[in-house]
């Protein structure tokens, strides 16, 4: 009997952990119960990308998109709609004005992006390498083997202009031209899986849900610079992606297209994964070398640079997951046809992982040269609860922090750096009126501190100085001369340190004593927190005239410190009161004062 | 080597310097000093303080100058508001998490962080304090650790792993958690440290010390019930002098006797003559071992950090080791026996001290019984050069214009062999020239062994000796600086292993760079520029000296003749000799 039917079960880390596994379960038995075992193929797929909406599940061949479906849902689906033909109405997404979106095409969150680095997440199973190659997998890698020269695959990759997704933006063509160029007997190719910028999952989902895409880039990049060893340094915390890494990599040795003479070509290349304990500093390259050599990860100064003098001494070329994942297409497609894509020196698309205050978080990919604003509100969806926006945090912790003056600035390297922010690996959090500038700026350094490796003194002793002044102002007890020195301190840290971790650091300071230094100022003079975050800075009362005595906020003040008479008005002792805001939440009469 | 040449500027004045040279040794070079605290000559840069930073024109960047080959063409900015206001912060961050307890610190006076914090006239740290109170080790008898004031350089764990291989220091935590401590956080005396204090000479600021003995010597001193007698090594002589502002390798022989009594020393005795003792004794176990098919090669044990470093990490060489005790402990031994004896005392009268290089000493004087072969302590107290001029200066002797004086009879008299002794190769070759004596019966026409010189890390040559109408060759290696000794160990395994002819009759090992002259002990600053002075002006002792083989000491002679009997007798094994074992690591 022949399939009629594909059912893809997002397998991506959010949604297994909305039970995605469940539903992929319940789906196979469903359909087995069903009869329909061999006419309809439940896959697990790669993200989606819709976050917000997950789990999801699509179903092929008409594409209905289905969201935040839950186990139970699974009977539904097969009865309905694979048995019947009768799209399961309301598991479908519906747009902001209420209309049923059948397809992915109908979704606003879709319209904007373009799939390149994507181009298989959701669509195949990443466990399966035929899947891939269906989709034109490893047909770059037999192209670059038997058509081409290793210049020649430099050359291509020149045309495409493509450069770095790590942060920095250093062009690819010209990191493997270095590396290629310094005589060595053995050369490698490592792989920077260890995503660690808060809320950024972008490299982690390709390797979720493509992970043969990197296998075959790192070969290709491996034959293009002369290396028959790469390595995938990723963090133990990407479980899922280790799997489905060494899934893939067991099918492509059975496959002849990893290890000695792939397809007969006589070029051997091999990849081993070395898993990173957790520490950002290790995705800083030389720290990272350092780790897989099995020492401290400390970053050691450039140059030598990695392509002179990297992993063991020997010439060293390191590219992050997503550069990587572009690279099979434009061997398959081109260099000018990847270069038409995007800006006159950014080109191609970028990956965000795009959270925060926003109604459609996920992950999106879009042309370079998109603005801010067209993520935010066309992709995004706009301010979750319709609230007004604040700013755009992006870059990860050592970005800065955007106001609503830069949101129709086009996303590539340059424009970014020019307003004190940078490309950084993709985390974009938004920000709204809710949120207390200080105090997310607080977090943004209290990460960066903890993750410092403690080597030069400007990161180890600044970073740990600016954040407990940053604690001063939370708590009402900054002045004037704290932004003064929160500066001085900054700009030092951003001269003298000796990477990359340490220079960033004060930038989310540095760009919001800029752009949002009248909350700073309401902080240290008023002793106010505009947003009601900062909870020392914070009161709650109850506005007697508006209290009918409920007795509600009572029951949910997790200290019992209201009090009062039923039908009276009640009363918040504040020598108790943890300011954790359950009484406002919880009144339904408007009766909480915040103040 | 690159010989080439690069020219470049410094502050728009060219100057031409050999490719490779960084940034900050190309200042130095053009008379600009550059301000570092974590960079060092001996270390390869680290890059961890962030005060050496510079510009390179043309770019508002701001790189480390220790960490920055220079380029051709560029012109380098050392100096600009820019910079100073950014250095200055950089420093008044170091100072903010500092103690800045310099009154009662070690350190007090030959402190970079202060010299530092002095040119950038520092009065205020506008910083919140951030000072750990992290516990004192105080674990071992030679060096103690203390945390809170370590400012995190790096140079000690990189001197520990790197210089000395011995990794008993090491980077724990991270972030502003960051300390360096042992290994596991273990005590140091738990850790595989071999005591050697090249941390605490390389150490910028008060966190790495020598244990400081200088008032349990004045103890000793104010004890009319005891006699106190001293001792002072080769290597003091040619370096006290920095002390009190004499160019290094300034040879004050007979200062260090005069400034020794004025302290209230009964005798000062002089090292070097039971340096020419050990060398009877190391040089006849040689012979002995040679002719007679005995265990080879033989490596020589005056250096107590190679001692420990050998029974920890080199264990299947312990029947190689020498047993002759170093010259040290050998003159402790003569001191409370032969001059005991010769006093009317017994050994419990004598207060024995040795003013020594080195901060291992202070472990060796209670390493095992056999340093108790007088039946009492056989040196009650071992000071460093530093602790000895401490107490110079606290006597306010006016150590520059003493007159020289001689040592004390009968243990005073040395030779050119034995000042050699505090150079590395030295022991080597005083060895040689004696071995050459005792197995030829002629002395060597040039006694200067060219060969055992020099600061490459591992020397390797051969003497010609002849013997009964044909000649014997003597191949031996010499390594200092602890990190080079593991290429001619492994050597002599695969030899051994292969089954083949050894690659070396005899080894000498010392520990610290250069030997004794830099040893752990030794006035702050040394560096290779340093320790050639030194070296020289040990060289120019031997030379200098009327006789220069140990074997010709007339007191040495004597004492052989009064008292051992002759080299390698019961008595001198009693007395002269010691025995190893194997001290395992990280076991509780």
């Amino acid at each position: 009997m022949a399939l009629n039917n594909f059912c893809l079960v997002c397998g991506g880390t959010g949604c297994e952990s909305s039970k995605a596994d469940d539903i992929f379960k319940n789906l196979r038995t469903a359909v087995e119960a069903h009869g329909l075992t061999g006419q309809v193929q439940v896959v697990k797929t790669g993200c989606f990308g819709f976050c917000e909406k997950g789990p999801i599940v699509k179903i092929l061949p008409d594409e209905s998109f289905y969201v935040e479906v839950k186990p139970e849902d699974a009977e539904k689906i097969v009865a309905e709609h694979l048995v019947k033909g009768r799209p399961v109405k309301e598991l479908l997404y519906k747009t902001a004005d209420q209309v049923t979106a059948k397809t992915e095409e109908d979704i606003q969150f879709y319209q904007k992006q373009i799939r390149i680095v994507l181009r298989n997440c959701g669509i195949i199973n990443p466990e399966d390498v035929q899947e891939y190659i269906a989709r034109d997998g490893y047909l770059g890698l037999e192209k670059v083997l038997f058509e081409m020269t290793p210049q020649q695959v430099i050359d291509e990759v020149k045309k495409s202009g493509l450069r770095g997704r790590g942060g920095a933006g250093y062009p690819t063509w010209l990191k493997w031209t270095n590396t290629s160029k310094t005589p060595a007997d053995q050369r490698y190719v490592i792989c920077n899986a260890d995503e660690g910028d808060p809320g950024a999952y972008m490299d982690r989902s390709t390797l979720e849900g493509d992970p043969h895409s990197v296998l075959e880039a790192m070969t290709i990049a491996g034959y293009a610079q002369g290396a028959t060893k790469g390595f995938i340094y990723i963090r133990a915390e990407y479980p899922l992606a280790i799997h489905r890494l060494e899934v893939a990599m067991k099918q492509s040795r059975e496959m002849g297209l990893m290890g000695k003479n792939i397809l007969g070509s006589g070029f051997d290349f091999d990849i081993e994964i070395r898993l990173g304990a957790g520490a950002f500093v290790c995705g800083e390259e030389t720290a990272l070398i350092q780790s897989i050599e099995g020492k401290r990860g400390m970053p050691v100064p450039k140059p030598p640079f990695p392509s002179v003098s990297g992993l063991w001494g020997k010439p060293t070329s390191i590219n992050n997951v997503e550069t990587y994942a572009n690279i099979p297409v434009i061997i398959t497609k081109g260099g000018d046809w990847f270069a038409s894509i995007g800006t006159a020196t950014s080109k191609g698309t970028k990956v965000f992982a795009l959270t925060g205050a926003i109604n459609n978080s996920g992950l999106v990919e879009v042309p370079m040269g998109t603005t801010l604003r067209e993520i935010v509100y066309d992709i995004g969806g706009g301010i979750k609860g319709g609230k007004a926006f604040k700013a755009v945090q992006s870059g990860g912790p050592s970005g800065g922090v955007l106001p609503a003056a830069s949101l129709d600035t086009p996303i590539d390297y340059e424009s970014l750096t020019k307003i004190g922010s940078m490309m950084g690996s993709g985390g974009l959090i938004v920000l709204c009126e809710s949120d207390c500038i200080v105090d997310v700026v607080k977090f943004y350094l209290d990460f960066s501190v903890e993750e410092s490796c403690g080597k030069c003194a400007p990161c180890r002793i600044g970073g740990r100085k600016l954040l407990n002044i940053l604690d001063k102002i939370t708590k009402g007890k900054g002045t004037l001369e704290d932004l003064a020195t929160m500066e001085q301190i900054g700009f030092a840290m951003q001269r003298a340190s000796l990477c990359m971790l340490g220079g960033t650091t004060p930038n989310p300071i540095l760009s919001t004593i800029k752009f949002f230094r009248e909350e700073y100022l309401e902080h240290i003079e008023q002793k106010k927190c505009r947003a009601g975050k900062c909870k020392d800075l914070v009161t709650y009362t109850v506005i007697a005239d508006k209290c009918i005595g409920c007795t509600v906020c009572a029951r949910k003040c997790p200290v019992n410190c209201i009090s009062g008479e039923r039908k009276a008005p009640h009363v918040i002792d504040q020598s108790k009161c943890i300011k954790c805001g359950a009484c406002f939440d919880a009144c339904k009469f408007g009766a909480i004062l915040v103040s | 080597m690159n010989t080439m040449n690069i020219n470049i500027k410094i502050n728009g004045t060219p100057v031409t310097v050999p490719a490779g040279t960084s940034v900050l040794k190309a200042g130095k070079l053009a008379n600009t000093k550059i301000p570092a605290l974590c960079a060092h000559p001996d270390l390869k840069a680290w890059g961890a303080c962030g005060i050496c930073v510079v510009k390179v024109e043309g770019s508002p960047k701001m790189v480390r100058a220790c960490t920055t080959e220079v380029v051709e063409g560029q012109n380098y900015i050392t100096h600009d508001p820019d910079i100073v206001e950014t250095r200055r912060t950089t420093l008044e961050l170091i100072m903010s998490n500092h103690p800045n307890e310099c009154l009662t610190c070690p350190r007090n006076g030959c402190c970079e962080l202060q010299t530092l914090s002095a040119e950038f006239g520092i009065r205020d740290v506008p910083f919140a304090s951030g000072v750990r109170r992290l516990p004192e080790d105080l674990s071992t008898p030679s060096v103690q650790l203390h945390p809170a004031k370590c400012i995190a350089c790096g140079r000690c764990a990189l001197v520990c792993q790197q210089m000395q291989d011995v990794w008993a220091l090491e980077f724990l935590n991270r972030g502003d958690q960051t300390r360096i401590a042992p290994a596991g956080d273990v005590t140091l005396a738990e850790s595989p440290c071999i005591k050697c204090g090249q941390c605490s000479a390389h150490c910028p600021v008060g966190a790495i010390t020598e244990v400081d003995e200088t008032r349990k010597a004045w103890a000793a001193l104010r004890d009319k019930s005891k006699e106190v007698v001293v001792q002072i090594a080769p290597a003091v002589r040619v370096a006290l002098g920095e002390e009190f502002g004499l160019e290094p390798g300034t040879l004050v022989t007979g200062k260090v006797y005069a400034a020794l009594r004025r302290l209230g020393f009964s005798k000062v005795f002089d090292t070097n003559l039971s340096a020419d003792l050990t060398i009877m004794e190391e040089a006849s176990e040689f012979i002995h071992r040679f002719t007679t098919g005995g265990e080879l090669p033989l490596i020589t044990s005056c250096c107590p950090s190679w001692v420990d470093y050998l029974e920890k990490y080199h264990t299947d060489m312990i029947s190689n080791f020498s047993t002759a005790k170093s010259p040290m402990m050998m003159m402790g031994a003569m001191v409370k026996t032969y001059y005991a004896e010769k006093a009317g005392k017994t050994a419990a009268d004598i207060v024995s001290v040795a003013i020594m290089p080195c901060t291992a000493k202070k472990y060796e004087i209670q390493r095992s019984d056999d340093m108790r072969s007088s039946g009492a302590a056989d040196v009650d107290l071992s000071l460093t050069t530093r602790e000895l001029a401490r107490m110079i200066k606290q006597a306010g002797i006016d150590f520059v214009n003493l007159p020289d004086e001689p040592a004390d009879s009968p243990l005073g008299i040395y030779t050119g062999a034995a000042t050699i002794f505090g150079a590395t190769g030295g022991v080597m070759e005083a060895a040689l020239r004696t071995a050459y004596y005792m197995v030829s019966g002629k002395n060597l026409t040039s006694v200067d062994l060219v060969a055992a010189r020099g600061m490459d890390g591992v020397k390797i040559a051969s003497v010609k000796i002849p013997a009964g109408g044909k000649e014997i060759e003597v191949r031996f290696a010499i390594a200092h600086g602890m990190a080079n000794v593991k290429v001619v160990m492994e050597q002599v395994r695969a030899a051994k292993a292969a089954g083949k002819e050894l690659p070396f009759h005899f080894i000498e090992v010392m520990a610290c760079r250069g030997g004794c002259i830099s040893g752990g002990g030794q006035p702050y600053g040394s560096t290779d520029e340093v320790r050639a002075k030194r070296t020289a002006g040990i060289y120019k002792d031997d030379k200098d000296s009327v006789i220069r083989l140990s074997h010709e000491n007339p007191s040495v002679q004597a004492l052989y003749k009064d008292f051992l009997g002759k080299p390698n007798s019961e008595k001198a094994h009693h007395l002269l000799h010691t025995h190893y074992v194997p001290r395992p690591l990280y076991v509780k």
